[in-house]
């Protein structure tokens, strides 16, 4: 890949760990394999790539368990006096891996069911065209946290990102769908070129895009050039910052969301802010530890104003307002993506910023689970009631007592009260490790963000709960929908019996 | 009293704590068979009593295990590692402090079952009702089972959802906006608590109370302590409530069903006053005693507030809803809890102690009577009721009458009624406060509070002569007849005043268990 600086033509022919490098693989070749099957599918039978997409993404994930407990590296520089290596394999890069992946595949099992529903109203969604691009972005996704050097990261990024656009834009004949991905596109691409130019910034005055490269060399940095070396590491930020649709970087989110077919705004909420934040980690703790003083203060800044506006902006949905269940979880992810940038700033200030970071992959795996969740029930709803308002909601539990359950317990999760007891601990953690960086204004902030956040779960909640208007009706479901249902419910309740399952990972090493 | 080995002791607490919970997932099952009543909704009410009453005489079996000669010592404790992550421990205990306030919400959560059982609120159906219920009554025995502070944040938390539903489900009127201000409020003040519960596990390094306790504040800074008192106090103080910050409470209890307002005065409201004796006392001493003056500058305002607030709504014409009247009563009440704490002497805190229990005990009769007064003529408005000068009860419904006048001298403080004992032992404690605190606020402070309690006679009086005196009613056969006191009210009654009479006489049956583990608290763990 880059090793440009190879002395020979013989250490430029490596050897190629494939099994460190098989989860991302398989989810990319499968991805190929189902374009190419739709050609020879025919019209009635392409249900059945839906189920190939989720075996393939099955076993990306299963090829996850040989990698567990070791640490590899793949693709690394040889003949030079450091070690870098582009693709590495350790426990943060399994768990970022694991999160993906699942959230892939729980979208598959939503979206399996939505494409049938399109295909019997006569809208249908192109197939093939759909489950190669879900799993083309998710082969990004979970190629991103393994990269190591500033370009694979790069690419992984828009890997991710690009088959998105197209996923936003793929209801065809839909004016709102097409116009939320331009919107999208757009903005995404503005980002990434800032980006883009921060990393070339990076690169004059380091001479090197691997990230410990990078570290290393930053902490001597030409006097003249420390601007330049500063201004680098800002820009750098912004095109992760927009992925995980942070404050300024969030208009997008609203009408994206709701343009979007229902599974792919659950994936770009939870899958599209892993892969944000993954970014911003790598590059903030592993690329630029020493420039701590300019990325610590601006990450905080950003977490505050991204909880505080995504909140207050939910805060003000009006239920009556058509999709408003979806721009209030559109909303209110912008909120969550808030709490996740709290430890990543609180590791500018810490001294053990590996502990900070394992705050937010905990908090990140619980927001996973719950937030997907959340987004099945919605799908669950949306097929009597296409138009998903929080009106629409009332008396869910006449009707389906299961279903109100679960996402009255999810959204309490989400607001981080008992018997949401995992959203809870989630939250104690992020909010510890604001406290033991003596970020203390932080944790005030988010402390009152919780409780705007609390009014809108809570009001959803009790509209669950409250007696039906008119008959209650029947609600269709799908096989594969009770199965992401469930499967995110009882991960949200094993998660509150056993918080350690996740919260483990911010009390250890990462790295 | 009797013997019982450690294990079954623990199991005991166990149960108590997760009882109620397991409980209140059977309660949304359908009933199995041979169970299933009259009618589902029958069924799911005698779960409820079932279940609390299980509850309540492990709660009781666990009193009379409970080793009385050694009140201080923790007992039946339990400590298992749940998340090393966070070095939460699942550690609970029991001791002089927090054993009578586990019986008491054992009991008034089975009286408040049995009372739901004969006379369900309107509202929604009964099975929500009463899985809602045990889930409060898990949360409240937790608090005060429980010995690492996130767990009791958790536990602290744990009511607020079920209390918000009953609230807005089975309330009177205007009840989704009180359901609101009171999680607001409360949820407010608990995160802000949950950041200084942090600062002291960071700071210290352990979330233990008994390891904080017997450090005594040693390994915190004064700034340190400072911050996480200020911070644990607020959350505390909301939910006590302290003046400034009880403007929920009034609010809650206007619009709670009867069993509601039963459970958030007798219960609820205590998690409030044992969070400041049993985490901020002995945890961060140099912090509370700084805040000590101010706490108790709070409190004595808080008496003369409310029994001022009382007193203007027991005006005639004032159209005064009683529940809002008893509400202020309570921040009154409560006001004396917080200055015995606030003197930081052993006097002081057993008499909070005292009070604490008291308040439960009259205040969740008064609910009870109230709410019955309510049931019978639709009503709690103290003008509509006393129109003419006076409702006249004792004529038309002698007992009812009878019991809330008694109830009404209780809470007013008479000797020889459980509400005189901890009061004055407060003022005796605001008389000589702690060492390192100024005498002399303490004695203005005491004034104004015993100045207080006379406010308190005055309108306790006030309710008697306009509610249970009066002229004769008419024999008119067109005004219907106000039925007197049922059966199944007095089962759940007696208790109340039974317990009420006793610890009037025999204060030292209550004193002896809080106070050996007073003094160990506050010289720091040691004996």
């Amino acid at each position: 890949m880059t090793a440009v600086a190879a002395p020979s033509v013989a250490s430029l022919v490596q050897s190629v760990d494939w099994v460190a490098i098989a989860p991302p693989t398989i989810a990319a070749v499968v991805a190929l394999g189902v374009l190419v099957a739709d050609l020879f599918v025919g019209e009635h039978r392409k249900a059945v790539l839906g189920w190939i997409s989720v075996a393939g993404l099955a076993a990306a994930g299963l090829a996850l368990i040989p990698l567990i407990g070791d640490e590899r590296s793949t693709f690394c520089l040889t003949g030079t006096s450091y070690d870098a290596c582009s693709y590495t394999a350790d426990r943060f890069t399994l768990v970022i891996q694991f999160l993906v992946l699942a959230g892939a595949l729980l979208t598959a099992l939503l979206s399996i069911s939505s494409l049938k529903d399109a295909k019997n109203a006569n809208k249908p969604l192109p197939e093939g065209e759909f489950w190669f691009l879900l799993l083309s972005s998710a082969a990004g996704a979970a190629l991103l946290p393994a990269s190591r050097d500033l370009a694979t990261l790069v690419v992984a990024l828009e890997v991710a990102s690009l088959p998105a656009f197209a996923l936003v834009g793929l209801k065809r004949d839909d004016k709102r769908s097409s116009d939320a991905a331009l919107k999208f596109f757009l903005s995404s691409v503005t980002a990434t070129a800032v980006t883009l130019l921060g990393v070339s910034f990076v690169y004059a005055t380091t001479g090197s895009l691997h990230l410990t490269r990078i570290a290393s060399q930053l902490t001597h940095v030409d006097g003249q050039f420390h601007t330049l070396a500063q201004a680098g590491v800002a820009l750098t930020l912004v095109g992760f910052a927009f992925k995980t649709a942070a404050v300024p970087f969030h208009f997008w989110v609203p009408d994206t969301y709701v343009g979007a077919p229902l599974p792919i705004a659950a994936y770009l909420s939870v899958i599209g802010k892993a892969v944000g934040f993954s970014g911003i980690i790598l590059v903030t703790v592993v690329a630029f530890p020493s420039y701590a003083d300019v990325w610590g203060p601006a990450l905080a800044a950003l977490a505050a104003l991204t909880m505080t506006v995504g909140n207050v902006a939910a805060l003000r949905q009006q239920a009556t307002r058509a999709y408003s269940a979806v721009r209030l979880l559109a909303w209110s992810s912008v909120g969550q993506a808030g709490y996740l940038l709290v430890p990543i700033a609180a590791a500018a200030y810490s001294d053990d910023p590996q502990k900070s970071i394992g705050s937010t992959l905990a908090y990140a795996l619980m927001y996973a689970a719950v937030n997907l969740g959340a987004f099945a029930v919605a799908a669950l709803v949306a097929r009597t009631k296409p138009l998903n308002r929080l009106v629409d909601y009332r008396g869910l539990y006449a009707s389906r007592p299961l279903a109100a359950l679960v996402l009255g317990f999810f959204l309490l999760c989400l607001a981080g009260l008992p018997p949401g007891i995992i959203g809870l601990f989630a939250k104690v953690t992020v909010f510890s490790a604001a406290v033991d960086a003596g970020l203390g204004w932080l944790a005030v902030v988010m402390a009152v963000n919780v409780v705007i956040a609390l009014y809108y779960y809570l009001q959803w909640t009790a509209t669950l709960f409250r007696a039906p208007e008119g008959e209650p009706v029947a609600y269709r479901t799908s096989v594969p929908l009770t199965a992401a249902i469930a499967v995110t419910a009882v991960i949200g309740v094993a998660l509150s019996g056993a918080p350690q399952l996740v919260l483990r990972f911010a009390s250890t090493g990462l790295f | 009293m009797i013997d019982i080995s450690e294990s079954v002791m623990q199991f005991l607490l166990a149960l108590i704590v997760v009882g109620p919970l397991i409980g209140a997932v059977l309660a949304l099952l359908p009933a199995p068979p041979g169970l299933k009543g009259n009618s589902p909704d029958q069924a799911v009410l005698r779960h409820g009593v079932t279940v609390t009453g299980v509850i309540l005489v492990a709660a009781i079996v666990l009193a009379l295990g409970f080793d009385h000669d050694h009140p201080s010592t923790m007992q039946a404790t339990t400590d298992i590692s749940w998340i090393p992550a966070l070095d939460v421990r699942i550690h609970l205990g029991i001791d002089g402090i927090s054993l009578p306030l586990l019986v008491l919400t054992a009991l008034l959560t089975f009286l408040c079952a049995l009372y739901s059982y004969f006379k369900m609120p309107s509202g929604p159906s009964p099975k929500a009702f009463v899985a809602l219920i045990l889930v409060l009554e898990s949360g409240t025995l937790a608090t005060f089972a429980v010995l690492d502070l996130v767990l009791f944040f958790l536990a602290f938390e744990m009511v607020l959802i079920p209390m918000y539903f009953l609230i807005a489900r089975w309330g009177g009127a205007e009840r989704a906006a009180a359901a609101w201000k009171f999680i607001l409020f409360t949820l407010l003040g608990s995160v802000v608590m949950l950041l200084g519960i942090l600062l002291i596990g960071v700071k210290s390094g352990t979330f233990d109370m008994m390891a904080l306790a017997t450090d005594n504040g040693r390994g915190l800074s004064t700034s340190v302590q400072v911050i996480a008192v200020l911070a644990i106090g607020i959350g505390l103080a909301v939910k006590t409530p302290m003046w400034p910050l009880h403007s929920w409470l009034p609010d809650a209890h206007t619009a709670a069903p009867t069993v509601g307002s039963v459970l958030l005065a007798g219960v609820l409201l205590k998690m409030g006053t044992y969070g400041f004796v049993r985490i901020l006392l002995p945890v961060a001493p140099d912090g509370f005693r700084t805040f000590a003056p101010y706490l108790a500058a709070f409190a004595v305002v808080g008496i003369v507030y409310g029994s001022l607030a009382c007193l203007n709504l027991a005006k005639q014409g004032a159209k005064g809803d009683l529940k809002r009247l008893i509400a202020y009563s309570s921040v009154g009440h409560m006001g004396f809890v917080l200055l015995g704490i606030a003197t930081m002497t052993p006097t002081g805190v057993n008499g909070a102690l005292f009070a604490n229990i008291a308040h439960g005990l009259i205040t969740g009769l008064l609910f009870f009577l109230v709410g019955a007064l309510k049931d019978r003529t639709g009503t709690s408005d103290l003008d509509t009721l006393a129109e003419q000068g006076g409702m006249a009860l004792y004529g038309k419904a002698p007992r009812l009458g009878g019991l809330l006048a008694f109830a009404a001298v209780a809470s007013l403080g008479l000797p020889g009624l459980a509400g005189f004992w901890g009061e004055m032992l407060a003022l005796f404690g605001a008389f000589d406060p702690a060492d390192d605190l100024s005498r002399p606020a303490f004695l203005v402070f005491m004034s104004i509070a015993a100045f207080g309690t006379l406010l308190t006679a005055a309108y306790m009086l006030i309710v008697v002569r306009r509610v249970c005196m009066g002229p004769r009613p008419q024999a008119d056969p067109g005004t219907p007849v106000l039925a007197d006191v049922q059966g199944y009210e007095f089962a759940a009654w007696t208790p109340l005043v039974a317990l009420t009479v006793l610890a009037g006489l025999w204060p030292a049956a209550l004193l002896g268990l809080t106070n050996p583990a007073v003094q160990k608290l506050l010289a720091g763990g040691i004996q």
